[in-house]
Parts: structure tokens; sequence; C-alpha cells
């Protein structure tokens, strides 16, 4: 089985629920501008948005 | 050596082999766009098929058995045009933003090579008759080929073994779903507009556990995915993965639901574009026709 999902970057509102290092970690001041990095994030890197309900949202390549 | 019935046996039988696979190419289309280049290679090989299995019948009647030895040969030559015929799907499923997958392209694969032998094989019958008889009983025999070789074209469709019904979209939270079957998550809010201003949902229901079975194919639901997006249209470009259209199952029922972003939205059409997608051969099951398949199911 071949891995073929990666989470290529977390947009976080909340520094203390992120970490490691496994993927690029941006921290945003509010939702606005957390919704700016995703859009943004995902058209470059063509992965979706996905988002954990907890404030964070990561970037998955499918 | 080249007697006149020898020639008219040749003659009938290269025609009627190469209109047949004309006419089977015709019905090609939806399944694989053959461009003008495409129907000339098809036409060309359809053609050395004919012409092979036109001869045999009266070569092997003057005694010339070498001939026959070419029906080998021609056996190889056709699986190379499944060989090429893969490969070039595969190469160009690349650029297509929803692939048809390995199994889709297989089935198209193994169904030239296989419409290769149909021409093969009427020819050489129709061949064989007129040599035997006349042109008469020579297109008689065509006539028959015909019928038979577009019943054996002819595979199951999607709207034969399944009933198909819109579903409604919604989101939980960032969940998506098609009625009660999960697709994804969704974290943007302007995507979950567009899902929920442009988004159509359809729920596949299997009429039987052979159905079932067979619509659990991924290779089989990558083949629907493929052929509506291509007869609707897709909301989606490569840096928008989130619209790719997506076939999910329900694991208690067995239901299939999808979800799909098309352009023109038209929930009448993408019923009917999922009626029309052709069952995989290699997707195929029938578990039913077993003494434990039919036992357990009830």
């Amino acid at each position: 089985m071949e891995l073929n999902k990666f989470i290529l970057a977390i947009i976080a509102l909340e520094p203390e629920k992120v970490g490691g290092c496994g993927a690029p970690i941006f921290y945003a001041v509010n939702k606005e501008e957390q919704d700016k990095i995703a859009t943004t994030m995902a058209r470059i890197t063509e992965g979706v948005v996905h988002d954990l309900e907890n404030g964070t949202y990561i970037i998955v390549k499918h | 050596m080249f007697a006149a019935p020898f020639l008219e046996a040749m003659l009938t039988g290269v025609v009627t082999g190469v209109l047949i696979r004309y006419y089977m190419l015709k019905r090609d289309y939806r399944q694989y766009p053959s461009y003008p280049h495409g129907t000339t290679i098809h036409l060309a090989m359809a053609f050395i098929a004919a012409v092979i299995g036109s001869v045999a019948v009266p070569a092997l009647m003057e005694k010339e058995f070498t001939a026959v030895t070419f029906l080998a040969l021609a056996a190889t030559q056709f699986r190379e045009v499944r060989d090429m015929e893969r490969m070039m799907l595969k190469n160009l499923d690349r650029a297509n933003l929803v692939s048809r997958g390995v199994e889709y392209i297989e089935g198209i694969a193994r169904v030239f090579e296989a419409r290769n032998y149909l021409v093969m094989f009427t020819s050489l019958l129709v061949g064989g008759a007129t040599y035997w008889g006349n042109v008469f009983y020579g297109l008689l025999v065509a006539f028959i080929a015909f019928l038979i070789s577009r019943r054996l074209m002819g595979g199951k469709i999607v709207g034969e073994i399944a009933r198909v019904r819109q579903g409604k979209v919604h989101f939980k939270g960032p969940n998506l779903f098609v009625e009660d079957i999960h697709f994804m998550n969704l974290g943007m809010e302007s995507v979950k507009e567009k899902y929920l201003e442009r988004a159509l949902g359809v729920i596949i229901e299997p009429l039987d556990d052979n159905a079932r079975a067979t619509l659990a194919n991924i290779g089989q639901r990558m083949a629907i995915a493929h052929d509506v997006a291509t007869l609707l249209g897709l909301y989606k470009d490569v840096d928008t993965a989130e619209f790719t259209p997506i076939l999910r199952r329900d694991l208690d029922t067995g239901r299939i639901g999808m979800i799909i972003v098309p352009i023109e939205r038209d929930i009448e059409f993408l019923i009917e574009a999922v009626k029309r997608v052709p069952v995989l051969e290699s997707a195929y099951r029938a578990p039913l026709k077993t003494n434990i398949g039919s036992k357990a199911s009830d």
C-alpha cells in the first residue's frame, strides 16, 4: 500500500493545538486571515483544505 | 491459383469484415472517442484481419496449409493492438481532470482486441461460405455474423443493475453528505457555498447482491465519475482539487453515493448519464450464482 495522501501545510489559530514538524505550520491571527492563507495555499499546492473543527485547517494532497 | 471463386470469397470476406468493424467503431464513440486517425488505424487493422480471415478457408481447400499459420500471426498482432490502446489511454489519462482508471482502460483495450477477432471470424465465415457456395451465401452469413457481433458488443449498463435517483446535498459542519453518505471534509466556507449552490448528488441503489458487489469495485466507480464528468462537464481545474467528483459507498446497505459539481446543472440528464455508464467486465461480480453467495444473501 503506497501512501498517497500528504499533509502539506497546517494553518492554525491556536499555537498550542499544533506541534511537531511534519508539515509547515502557519499561524493566523483570525479566521479571516486563516481562510485567506488556506485558499492561497490550496491553489498553489493543488491541495484541498480540510477543517479539523478546532480552529485548525490542514491542506492535504490527494 | 487465383481462381475466380477464390477472389470472390476474399473480396466478400474483406468488405463485410471492414464494414462490420466500421459499424462497431461508430458504436464505440461514447466509450472511447476515436479521432479521425484512431478510426484509420482501426480500419487498417480490420482490413488486415479481414484479409487473413477470408483467405483461410479457400486456402485450406486449395491445400495451401501455410496460409493458415497466418491466423496465428494475426493473433499476435492483435494482442499488440491491445497493448497499444492500453499504453495510449494510460498516457492520455494523465491529462484527464477525472481519470478513467486502470480498469476502464483495460476494458476498452480488451474490447479493441476482441473486435479484431470478431472481424477475423466474420471474414473467415463469410469467405468460407462464399467459396463453398456463392456470394449469396456469403452475404447471408455476413448478416448472421453482424447480428451476433451486435449481441456480443452490447454489455450491461449501470441502469440495468441499479436504481439511480437524486440525493440531497448537505453539510454537517465541514463534512459533506449526500443523504446519509459521508463524502469529505471541506474547510473553506467559499467552497461549501459553491457546493450548496452548484453540486448535484446522486444515489445509486443496487438491485441485488450481484450489483452491490459490482458497484463496490473502485474501477467501476471511477468509470462512472469519468463518464458523467465527460458528458456534463466539470466545474474544476487542476488547482481546485476539492471539486473532483467522488463516489462513496454506504457500508450498511451497499448503496453508492455520488457528488459532482457539473457545468450543466441538470439532474435529469445526470441520472441518465449515470445509467448509461457501461458495467465493466473486470468489475462484474456475481456472488448470487454460487451456492455460498446465494445462501449467505438471505
